[in-house]
């Protein structure tokens, strides 16, 4: 058992590391940083790093704009997605497998291929430089990628007992009834899992931001921190300031809601 | 429950509750699709209006040396780093499930860096390459040239991509556990060891499992971006030309929207290619317990 533990530590040595380096670049002085071999205990710890990153570039503006849409692409997916799937899992309707296979298929699909109609067809409607084309998908079930999560709602759902869903009906209740008082009180675990990987989708996403937000003033962080890496190329400690800041929220998203995320990727990975 | 108006009832409700889901298939899916492959056709720039050209960009593209470059550096990069990420998440997946305390620290630890945004993952990374002072050549004590080399920027970047094993491995891990005991029991009864547990137990039940890993890695590593945007441009020398950056060159710096339209359908149908050959590869040793009950 012991040697386990060894390949255990060593792994865990290695991928620990780079954040060991991220960490003691980001607090320290320019000339300590350039010494061979390297040292990994800042002195003194160059905490104005952080502030002068973090000012140099109005990183607030963007984590303000990068919530901003975020929350909103998050409310979308979790209300679109899941009264599609109580539709998929729990109301009889003609053609109702047909139509979600038909939708399950575009999971696999590149992105790369609706990428310029996508970008076209909002161009012609005016909304570049608008949080529009970054929102309004996730208000449709999530459009595109987003179907996974009504595949991993819908198998949820179908887990509850149908028997709930008939003692409302009895009782008068409408689909709508059932779906908000009876089916959606039971999916929190599963309603948390799409919200949280649906906010770090958008937290990371770089390639739509970089499309439909041209004025600096509308960055998120994830093209602040490209536009900011462009400009001090040099300033290590200045850009290992800014990485750790733009890290630091999922990381600590993560120690919060920690079984939400296993489970989720387990989800995903298990159910397909 | 079959009540007439019951069923009335949650057809009329049922189409209501999925129009959103519908309405988006149709606006951002099925609709761009139909649409990339009519401007795959013409000649468009940005601006101006279209042209109808037939075939042509699919004929320029076959004489196009930089389409045949992405393609090969996309797919090297492809055959290099799936299966070392999914070597490495499977043996940490192993470890793991060999009854070690402390599990959900260990299983953190090796999650981590799958939750660096992938920006600033590639800003952190561009320091660890660096020549001169980088985490690497420190440690190594060599002058390694990393993505600055055209020889050695692909797998430099196929390193940086398998830190961020920890999806597979968690994925990995739950199918681990979800391996029924009493086969391995079955296996010691007969004498057999770990080897032969692993080779006759282990492996064959986790074959579905390392499909899907494979599946979702082939498709997510054709289509990388963000590392040749940010990090190198697709230098040096072309050498990390990836393919959707070449694309997006084409659509949106050289705004060659007909040409680059003709490479997404390009793209489309060699991972529908690719994913069929694996399904139907997949059936030669993928297990399923369904097929064995028949």
């Amino acid at each position: 058992m012991r040697w386990v533990y060894v390949a255990l530590g060593l792994g865990a040595a290695v991928t620990l590391v780079p954040f060991v380096w991220l960490i003691r670049s980001a607090l320290m002085q320019d000339a300590q940083m350039f010494v061979a071999p390297p040292e990994w205990i800042p002195d003194p710890f160059q905490w104005s790093n952080f502030t002068e990153a973090l000012t140099a570039q109005p990183f607030g503006r963007y984590f303000v704009n990068t919530v901003v849409i975020a929350v909103i692409s998050v409310l979308g997916t979790v209300v679109t997605c899941s009264i599609a799937a109580f539709s998929f899992s729990r109301l009889r309707w003609r053609g109702r497998d047909a139509v979600f296979a038909v939708l399950l298929s575009s999971i696999m699909l590149p992105y790369a291929v609706t990428l310029i109609p996508t970008f076209v067809m909002w161009q012609e409607l005016g909304a570049l430089d608008t949080i529009i084309p970054l929102t309004v998908p996730s208000w449709f079930a999530g459009a595109g990628g987003g179907v996974l999560n009504v595949f991993l709602l819908r198998q949820f759902f179908l887990t509850i007992p149908f028997e709930l869903d008939e003692a409302a009906y009895i009782d008068g209740a409408s689909p709508w009834r059932v779906f908000w008082t009876v089916v959606m009180p039971l999916s929190r675990p599963a309603l948390i899992v799409v919200t949280i990987f649906t906010f770090i989708g958008t937290w990371n996403d770089f390639l739509g931001p970089l499309l439909y937000l041209t004025d600096e003033e509308s960055y998120t962080l994830s093209i602040g921190l490209a536009s900011f890496q462009s400009m001090y190329i040099t300033q290590w400690g200045y850009l290992m300031a800014a990485s750790a800041a733009v890290i630091a929220p999922i990381i600590a998203l993560f120690f919060f809601l920690q079984r939400y995320f296993i489970e989720g990727v387990t989800l995903t990975g298990i159910k397909n | 429950m079959a009540l007439s108006g019951q069923k009335r009832m949650e057809r009329r409700w049922g189409w209501i509750l999925a129009v959103p889901a519908i309405l988006g298939f149709l606006i951002f899916t099925a609709g761009p699709m139909v649409a990339s492959l009519a401007f795959s056709l013409t000649d468009w720039q940005i601006g101006g209006t279209p042209s109808f050209v037939g075939v042509q960009n699919y004929q320029d593209l076959v004489r196009d040396e930089l389409f045949w470059q992405s393609l090969s550096v996309t797919t090297y990069y492809t055959l290099g780093s799936v299966p070392v990420a999914l070597i490495v998440a499977f043996a940490v997946a192993m470890l793991l499930n060999q009854r070690v305390r402390g599990l959900a620290i260990w299983r953190t630890i090796f999650y981590l860096p799958t939750l660096v945004p992938s920006i600033a993952n590639v800003v952190l990374w561009i320091w660890i390459f660096n020549p001169d002072f980088g985490l690497l050549n420190s440690l190594l004590r060599q002058h390694g040239m990393w993505i600055y080399d055209e020889g050695t920027a692909v797998p430099s970047l196929i390193i940086m991509s398998t830190w961020g094993f920890g999806n597979t491995m968690v994925i990995f891990l739950a199918g681990l556990q979800g391996v029924p005991r009493h086969l391995y029991e079955a296996v010691s009864i007969d004498g057999g060891g770990p080897l032969r547990r692993f080779w006759h137990v282990t492996l064959p039940m986790m074959t579905p499992t390392i499909f899907y890993n494979l599946v979702v890695g082939v498709v997510g590593t054709f289509q990388v971006f963000n590392q040749a945007y940010v990090m190198t441009e697709g230098g040096p020398g072309n050498a990390t030309l990836f393919y959707v950056y070449y694309l997006f060159r084409k659509a949106f710096r050289e705004s060659e929207m007909g040409y680059a339209s003709a490479l997404a359908w390009v793209l489309f149908m060699v991972i529908v290619l690719v994913t069929f050959l694996l399904f139907r590869n997949a059936r030669r040793w993928v297990y399923y317990e369904m097929a064995a009950a028949r």
